[in-house]
């Protein structure tokens, strides 16, 4: 049995993203015996045979001109007629900001079941189990699917992409059936101030809470994301008082995040703020106040000042960076 | 659905759907099963982006006129989140009564688009996703089950004659997309800033009707496994007091950890 993958692609390029679903497509694909296959949408030629080196052995390519940027329902067609082509046991999208869109459409045209935002997939004797954080992190679910395909969302930064390098897929058309012109329409793309990354999407984050005492303050935070190549994150606190745009929010109104280091300054550890972050690889805290929660998450922790501590390691990252 | 100067003359209908969901502060409990949580002391309140769709729905019925019908799934005490609404300005609600074990998302929509679908609604809107199951799907499934062109996660909007405009962050940026009416949109944090009920509001509210139905039983698209809590994360070390501290948390986040 096939896993299919949706290729997730923006202005004619192929997010990363899809790289990681299709490493663990290829895992699945390995445990139910079966090939990957990639199903995309496009405005014209897209090249895509190059993503056999991230595990797909075949793409089936929908053309419309609908589909130059996003088209839910459009999208939703595509996938849907690739599943009838290649009758997959399990689909797989990125937990991104299309994926969780488009999926939750298929599995409402198909009839099935979705695990949105897994961590984990078994695959063994015929069936999946999708292992999933529910209460932003603070409970984990784990859930099997009574129909077939599967669906699921993988949530980023968590699965690795296994290249294959040199390795050609074969891209075939995919024949897709609509009617009119689309209902929703993307008319144009903003692009965030200096092409900030998502947080979701950080492989290092720096937060700031209250204990920056004001919005001017963030500047140390900024600096330190600065020389640590990582995102500024931000706590519901200072979220709530408007230092920071609701897109920064760490926690359970907030994103739920699994960067390789997330560190914590001035923000004293809230219960679903520690549920959006403590899956991270590396914890650091930095925080006046030893009783603090985010010390009981934190693998590395500084008492102290942050007005004195923050800068002395933003230059001391900055030293190594001169050095590397 | 009504079209053109039929639909301008005609009232916009909007329903809010809404789930109730234990508080944020809540520490999970697991229930005996093994598969849901233990709801002994939990506090229910109103999933906290639906607040964001329910306002929007009455600005827009502040702006356009029509009527606001709030609709959740849920045993009996999802009639309190419902009371809350009619406060806040709904004028009256729909109870989709369903007992037992949650039922998966697309059981949800498709009960939900049962009750739903005769109000012939020219907005649907709910929060971007319950932040107890996280699962962010019972909003584009309605909407494809009633047919009907969706947009999620949304931070700005603006109705003008049969369509919206509306802004939904994506990873860098922003989109800005246009909707055709009806529509179905799923609310994020940020667009709005609710409000509160009045008291004048909630006297009025308990005379506004809630109708209860049942809600109707699909089978199953996913079933529960288990559910447990994740692995504690080992202690950690604080490395030391204020910025003397420094050198040695670079050396052990590049030696130990190797994650700089």
């Amino acid at each position: 049995m096939s896993v299919l993958v949706f290729i997730e692609q923006r202005e004619g390029r192929v997010r990363p993203v899809t790289r990681e679903v299709l490493g663990e497509a290829t895992r699945i694909a390995a445990a139910l015996g079966g090939p990957v296959v990639g199903v995309a949408a496009a405005a014209g030629d897209a090249d895509l045979a190059a993503l056999a080196e991230a595990g797909a052995e075949r793409v089936l390519l929908a053309q419309h001109p609908r589909f130059a940027t996003y088209d839910g329902e459009g999208y939703a067609a595509a996938v849907e007629a690739a599943v009838r082509v290649c009758s997959p046991q399990a689909v797989l999208f990125a937990a991104s900001a299309m994926g969780k869109d488009l999926a939750p459409r298929v599995a409402a045209r198909l009839g099935v079941g979705q695990a949105s935002d897994c961590t984990h997939v078994q695959a063994g004797g015929g069936a999946l189990i999708a292992t999933r954080p529910v209460y932003a992190g603070k409970a984990i679910q784990r859930v099997r699917f009574p129909k077939s395909p599967a669906l699921l969302t993988l949530r980023p930064k968590v699965f690795a992409a296994t290249p294959k390098p040199g390795a050609r897929a074969a891209v075939e058309p995919l024949a897709v059936d609509l009617s009119g012109p689309a209902r929703e329409r993307v008319l144009r793309v903003a692009a965030a101030a200096g092409g900030k990354v998502d947080l979701t999407e950080s492989e290092i984050i720096v937060s700031g809470g209250r204990g920056l005492k004001g919005p001017e303050n963030f500047r140390l935070v900024e600096e330190l994301a600065k020389s640590l190549g990582a995102t500024v994150g931000a706590s519901r606190a200072v979220v709530d008082a408007g230092w920071r745009p609701h897109h920064d929010q760490v926690g359970q109104t907030g994103k739920t995040v699994s960067p390789k280091l997330y560190v914590a300054v001035g923000i004293s550890g809230a219960i679903q703020h520690l549920a959006g972050m403590s899956s991270s690889r590396c914890i650091v805290a930095i925080n006046k106040d030893p009783e603090a929660p985010i010390f009981k998450v934190a693998d590395y922790g500084i008492v102290g000042d942050l007005f004195e501590i923050v800068p002395a390691l933003t230059a001391e990252v900055e030293k190594l960076n001169a050095h590397a | 659905m009504p079209s053109g100067r039929a639909a301008e003359r005609s009232k916009l209908i909007q329903v809010v759907c809404i789930k109730q969901v234990a508080d944020t502060e809540t520490r999970v409990k697991i229930a005996p099963d093994g598969k849901s949580l233990d709801p002994v002391g939990v506090t229910w309140i109103l999933n906290p982006y639906d607040e964001f769709a329910i306002e929007q729905a009455l600005r827009v019925k502040e702006q356009a006129g029509g009527e606001v019908i709030a609709v959740s799934l849920g045993p009996a005490g999802v009639q309190t989140a419902l009371r809350g609404v009619l406060a806040l300005g709904a004028d009256r609600a729909i109870h989709v009564r369903h007992d037992g074990p949650a039922l998966d998302s697309l059981a949800v929509a498709r009960a939900l688009a049962e009750a739903v679908k005769p109000l012939a609604p020219g907005l649907v809107w709910f929060g971007k996703q319950a932040v107890d199951d996280d699962a962010a799907q019972v909003g584009p499934m309605l909407a494809t089950l009633l047919s009907m062109p969706c947009v999620t996660v949304v931070a700005a909007f603006a109705l003008e004659g049969g369509k919206a405009t509306l802004e939904r962050e994506i990873e860098g940026g922003r989109e800005v997309i246009e909707v055709v009416l009806p529509a179905v949109l799923t609310t994020d944090k940020g667009l709005n800033e609710p409000r509160y009920a009045s008291l004048k509001g909630i006297m009025a509210a308990k005379k506004k009707p809630i109708e209860e139905r049942p809600a109707a039983s699909g089978e199953a698209a996913l079933e529960v496994v288990s559910l447990s809590l994740p692995p504690a994360r080992g202690a950690g070390r604080i490395v030391g007091e204020g910025p003397a501290a420094v050198p040695e948390l670079v050396r052990l986040l590049r030696e130990e950890a190797r994650v700089i």
